[in-house]
């Protein structure tokens, strides 16, 4: 909403305020003001002239020669509008002016011509070309014959105006007319509201002798006044209406349709003019339209109806939408002379749906949409009735047409003082309430302690007694509240054992040398199930703005994955990025099973200590040591398996199992989608981190810190290289008995030494008793029993 | 006799004054003092002395031998020092040179701002309550009295999944799911999480961001009470001398609704680019609870009051570190990840 400072001061005394100090207060007692902006844009020197005569400049076709009347005297100006006419009153830049966009006038020669100043155009003095009346939007701007030669234009025209934009939030529809923004002004300055003064002459003929009507849909039109006015002269509106409109952001017609824009901003009531002649019938009907009837509106698109859609008629065929948009087979033109102003209330569900189907948004719409003043609709009429007759030379019939079945009661609100305070935790006395409610104008009585408000109509936002606390909070102002802290007993608060085990994850994660990143939920439909743990259907949005964003995704590696391929195209080529979040899997009912994930990506190096010539890429076992110290740290006994997936290296992949379930996978990259996203060596993780977090763990007991000495023995062995290092020390730790504590592998060895198709593996036994000091013949036994396993498996001890 | 000790005890004193390392010192020992020696070669020859004269003359060669020993071995520790300084000087590394990296990696930015939050939070009382991304339109919406249809619907598009299911708009469902299973009893969380609205993304807006909410629901809640809260809050996470004020706002789910704003922590409120040269900064909306949300949550809206409030970590870090896009926190570019690795304390 944008509210002329000048236009607002008709209705309420803005006490001289600067228009910054103005805006301020309106923000900090409750709407926002997101701009003020100067119209006059610190232009001077700016005066009305007159063009004495006009010659074409005999070097060049586009340029004309005036002699321009400036009143202190008369001066030669070229200019090089098309619509530069002798007889013109225009608007003169005089040398020394300064225009909007740091523009200053010079006298100046125009191919040999002496130009003293320039004839503007609107645009010139900083107007939107789109507010520009059409007849003057390739050309420079032609003022009224009355208007003084050699007067101030911004003065005389209303240029010397500020204007504040404000930020309405949805529940402010009251603001969005000149006279609810002189209430909220009013309420805050304690000033009067004066409304406009409404009389003027009726004809002896009614409105009812030339016009019936009929309303079908009271639900959706409670309320419908029409008015008669004929004998009117379609032509220009005066110059102050324009300049009202540009202000407010509306472009200027003819004098009609800016009647009805200028009520519109004045009172928020939208207004329609039909051209009486062209409705036909002397008769409106207002329905609900019939499935796929036509109607051609006012922008010229042909839309089709649904049984929805209310419709005025001229009891035949759609002549506008209600409350959206006109019909252009009875719009108002040059040679209209009687026309119907229609003033209605029209249900905010039923405009907003129709609105909706058809795309079609207009300051009307949006009005209704949030709910005009009951009160507003017959003023609203008798309102555009006064200034056609005033401004179109129109003669008004006398009353109106109406049909109205519209509740205009105001609701009352009752709220105790006492309860007003404790919501704020502040003592305003009850004096000091009475008075906030007198500024805003709502009829208030005191009962029983309580205070009993007829809430105006305008205000239809102002339902509970809450709302009453906030206009009361409001007005006296947030600054006055203390700050307190709740005096309720104190509770623990804290994080759960599942948040504070993804905190742990974190730490580990962040200590292990991975970045935290964070990727977008939605992605393409191809990468919604790569490297998905389980299989189930995807989830699409209804509506989603592309095609890459249309998916919920199922695993987070294809993003991790496209992070690490947007810092490698960057030259880094080290990156190791982790990501902790939610997967979308099918549920059991209608929402879907989120999933938390936990995913690392990692390439390049992962040891990189170059002076001393130490430099180790990421591999395989890099990424396994930290997942099996994920498991230490939260105490779970994590298991890998050999696996395969698709876009992972056969040979290098694995499952990584709790308890038997598939929890995560993990391996490398396949070559061939290392090459399809432009990668080296890569290595991934995906984990259901959520099946880890939900596990409930053990309590921590500590077992004694040895006391006897354990004793190590050393086996190297010949396998076959398909068998498994784990097979083996399963198969020790299997024979060793209760005295074997440890096994460890400490080489491999796969070089030319060994046989084809052989492998050297040394693992580290560990013996020990926990009760006292091993003997040589405990240890001999226990080890000869482990190799012999090993013989029976095939395992032959390396000389 | 006695001069030739005198002699001897120049000549050795000499020696090893003379001698420059170790070594060359010993040598000096083995050839004075050892058994081999010239002194022991005196004592033996004492036997040939008159017995009278032996005492005195064995104390005499005592006394030497002691002097020549003192001073040896005093040499002894000069050179083993030296001997000492020499290796350690030869050992002498490049202290310039680069450490073996320590290889620490960083949380997110927008986790070390949630996490800052809920720590603040946490040390107030307050409990971290989480919720699904999917949501019902109930609990998005409708519990928070926002009606289909309500105007206020347009300020949010969203992302349906069907036409009761969407991605949630805002943290707000996970009050509403709280309340709901709290079943009429005081409430003191704070709701951290992903929403997604229908944003192009640029510069300023993202379809998907984070949010961090909060929820306090008891007897007498007032809304004073915010106020202070959010005034701990504001001295917390940008500086101790950061004056609130609020401003009027609407919410369909509190009432009444403010908007708070800090005084501007670069300029200190005498106006600069970064709070549009206003001095203050808008950091969050809040509001005292709507009774019908209370109301639909099965509270009764008379006897236990509320406040909320709610705000974007991206917008805070984006104001605390001075990021410009907000694309940067979706983007995980290590360049950028990497700078949020050190501690502000
Ligand atoms: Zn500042």
């Amino acid at each position: 909403m944008l509210v002329s400072i000048n236009w607002l001061k008709d209705y309420v005394n803005t006490q001289q305020l600067p228009p910054a100090e103005l805006g301020e207060k309106i923000t900090r007692s409750g709407i926002e003001v997101d701009a003020v902006i100067d119209r006059s844009h610190g232009m001077t020197n700016i005066v009305v002239g007159y063009v004495e005569s006009c010659v074409k400049h005999p070097e060049a076709d586009k340029l004309s020669i005036c002699q321009v009347n400036v009143g202190e005297e008369t001066t030669q100006i070229i200019c090089g509008a098309p619509n530069i006419a002798a007889g013109q009153k225009v608007i003169v830049a005089r040398p020394g002016a300064k225009l909007p966009g740091d523009i200053k006038i010079k006298k100046a020669k125009l191919r040999g011509e002496e130009s003293n100043g320039m004839i503007c155009s609107l645009q010139e003095l900083g107007i939107e070309g789109k507010l520009v009346p059409k007849a003057y939007a390739e050309g420079i701007y032609v003022l009224p014959e009355d208007a003084e030669t050699g007067s101030d234009v911004l003065t005389n025209f209303d240029l010397d105006d500020t204007v504040l934009e404000l930020g309405l939030t949805p529940n402010r529809a009251d603001a969005m007319s000149m006279l609810g923004v002189a209430y909220e002004v009013g309420a805050i300055l304690s000033e009067e509201v004066k409304l406009p003064k409404i009389s003027y002459p009726e004809a002896s003929d009614t409105a009812a002798s030339m016009l019936t009507l009929n309303v079908d849909a009271p639900e959706a039109n409670p309320l419908y006044v029409a008015k008669v006015v004929r004998n009117i002269k379609v032509q220009e509106s005066p110059m102050w209406l324009q300049q009202r409109l540009m202000a407010a952001g509306v472009r200027p017609h003819n004098n009609v349709v800016d009647v009805t824009n200028y009520i519109l901003m004045e009172y928020g009531q939208p207004l329609h003019a039909f051209d009486y002649d062209a409705l036909g019938s002397g008769n409106i009907t207002v329905r609900h339209a019939k499935e796929g009837e036509m109607i051609t509106t006012l922008d010229d698109a042909e839309r089709k109806l649904s049984g929805h859609h209310l419709v005025i008629t001229n009891g035949e065929k759609p002549v506008a939408i209600a409350g959206v948009m006109g019909g252009a087979n009875s719009e108002v033109s040059e040679t209209t002379t009687t026309v119907v102003i229609e003033s209605a209330y029209f249900a905010s569900g039923s405009v907003r749906q129709t609105s909706k189907d058809h795309g079609l948004r207009s300051d009307a719409s949006s009005r209704y949409e949030k709910g005009v003043d009951p009160n507003r609709v017959i003023p609203a009429a008798e309102r555009a009735a006064q200034l056609l007759s005033e401004l179109a030379g129109g003669e008004v019939l006398a009353g109106s047409v109406v049909f109205d079945e519209l509740n205009k009661e105001e609701r009352i609100v009752k709220v105790s003082p006492d309860f007003i305070n404790s919501r704020l935790g502040m003592k305003i006395s009850f004096e000091d309430m009475w008075d906030i409610l007198n500024r805003l104008k709502f009829n208030t009585e005191a009962a029983n302690g309580q205070l009993v408000i007829s809430v105006p109509t305008r205000r239809q936002d102002i339902q509970i007694p809450e709302d009453v606390v906030e206009e009361i909070a409001r007005l006296y102002g947030y600054d006055e509240i203390p700050a307190t802290l709740p005096e309720a007993e104190t509770t623990p608060g804290g994080l759960t054992p599942y948040q504070a085990k993804r905190r742990i994850v974190r730490n580990l994660m962040e200590g292990a040398g991975l970045l935290q990143a964070t990727t977008y939920s939605l992605t393409s439909e191809k990468s919604a199930k790569q490297f998905a743990l389980e299989e189930t259907e995807t989830t699409r949005l209804l509506m989603p703005m592309s095609e890459e964003r249309s998916i919920l995704r199922q695993s987070l590696l294809p993003h991790l994955l496209e992070s690490v391929t947007y810092n490698t195209a960057r030259r880094m080529d080290s990156v190791a990025l982790y990501e902790t979040g939610s997967v979308f899997l099918k549920g059991d009912d209608e929402l879907l099973n989120e999933q938390e994930h936990l995913a690392v990506a990692m390439t390049g190096l992962w040891l990189d200590n170059s002076w001393q010539g130490e430099k180790k890429p990421v591999d395989f076992f890099v990424l396994k040591g930290i997942v099996e110290s994920l498991g230490n740290k939260l105490g779970v006994q994590l298991t890998f398996e050999r696996g395969q997936m698709d876009d992972l290296h056969p040979g290098r992949t694995a499952f990584i199992m709790l308890d038997g379930q598939r929890i995560g996978v993990m391996g490398q990259l396949h070559p061939s989608e290392q090459k399809a996203r432009d990668l080296k060596t890569t290595i991934v993780m995906e984990l259901n981190l959520a099946a880890l977090l939900n596990l409930e763990t053990e309590a921590l007991l500590y077992t004694p810190v040895p006391r006897y000495p354990s004793i190590s023995r050393d086996i190297a062995l010949v396998l076959s290289k398909i068998v498994e290092a784990a097979t083996i020390e399963t198969v020790i730790r299997n024979a060793g008995g209760k005295l074997l504590k440890d096994v460890r592998v400490f080489d491999l060895y796969e070089g030319d030494k060994m046989e084809e198709g052989k492998k050297s593996v040394a693992f580290s036994l560990t013996y020990f008793d926990p009760e006292k000091t091993l003997t040589d013949e405990e240890v001999i036994n226990a080890h000869e029993k482990v190799l012999a396993a090993l013989t029976e498996v095939g395992a032959e001890l390396r000389s | 006799m006695e001069a030739q000790l005198q002699e001897l005890k120049t000549q050795a004193l000499e020696r090893i004054a003379e001698a420059s390392t170790v070594k060359e010192l010993n040598d000096v020992r083995v050839a004075y003092l050892g058994k081999k020696g010239p002194i022991t070669d005196l004592l033996k020859g004492m036997g040939k002395l008159p017995a009278e004269e032996r005492p005195k003359m064995g104390a005499l060669v005592n006394v030497v031998r002691e002097e020549v020993t003192t001073q040896l071995e005093g040499r002894m520790v000069i050179l083993e020092e030296e001997a000492i300084n020499q290796k350690l000087q030869s050992e002498t590394i490049d202290i310039t040179l680069p450490g073996r990296p320590v290889k620490t990696g960083n949380s997110h930015p927008l986790t070390r701002v949630v996490e800052e939050i809920e720590d603040l939070f946490i040390s107030m009382g307050y409990e971290v309550a989480e919720g699904p991304e999917v949501e019902k339109d109930y609990y998005n919406f409708e519990a928070l009295n926002l009606p289909k249809g309500h105007p206020a619907r347009d300020m949010q598009d969203s992302f349906y999944i069907t036409e009761d299911i969407l991605l949630r708009t805002h943290t707000s469902p996970v009050q509403a799911r709280t309340m709901e299973a709290k079943g009429g009893e005081p409430i003191k969380i704070i709701c951290p999480g992903k929403v997604y609205r229908r944003d192009s993304d640029d510069a300023t807006h993202s379809h998907q961001f984070t949010q961090i909410e909060g929820l306090v629901i008891g007897e007498d809640i007032r809304m004073s009470d915010l106020k202070g809260t959010l005034s701990v809050f504001a001295k917390k996470m940008f500086g101790d001398d950061r004056e609130i004020r609020l401003r009027p706002s609407f919410f369909p789910f509190t009432e009444p609704s403010v908007e708070m704003d800090i005084s501007c922590f670069k300029c200190g409120g005498s106006g600069c680019n970064v709070c549009k040269k206003t001095g203050w900064i808008e950091i969050l909306g809040a509001g005292m609870v709507h009774p019908n949300v209370l109301e639909m949550a099965g509270y009764d809206s008379k006897r236990l009051t509320g406040f909320a409030f709610g705000m974007g970590p991206e917008r805070i870090a984006m104001l605390k570190y001075g990021v410009e896009d907000i694309r940067h926190f979706y983007t995980n570019d290590v360049r950028f990840l990497s700078q949020f690795q050190r501690t502000e304390l």
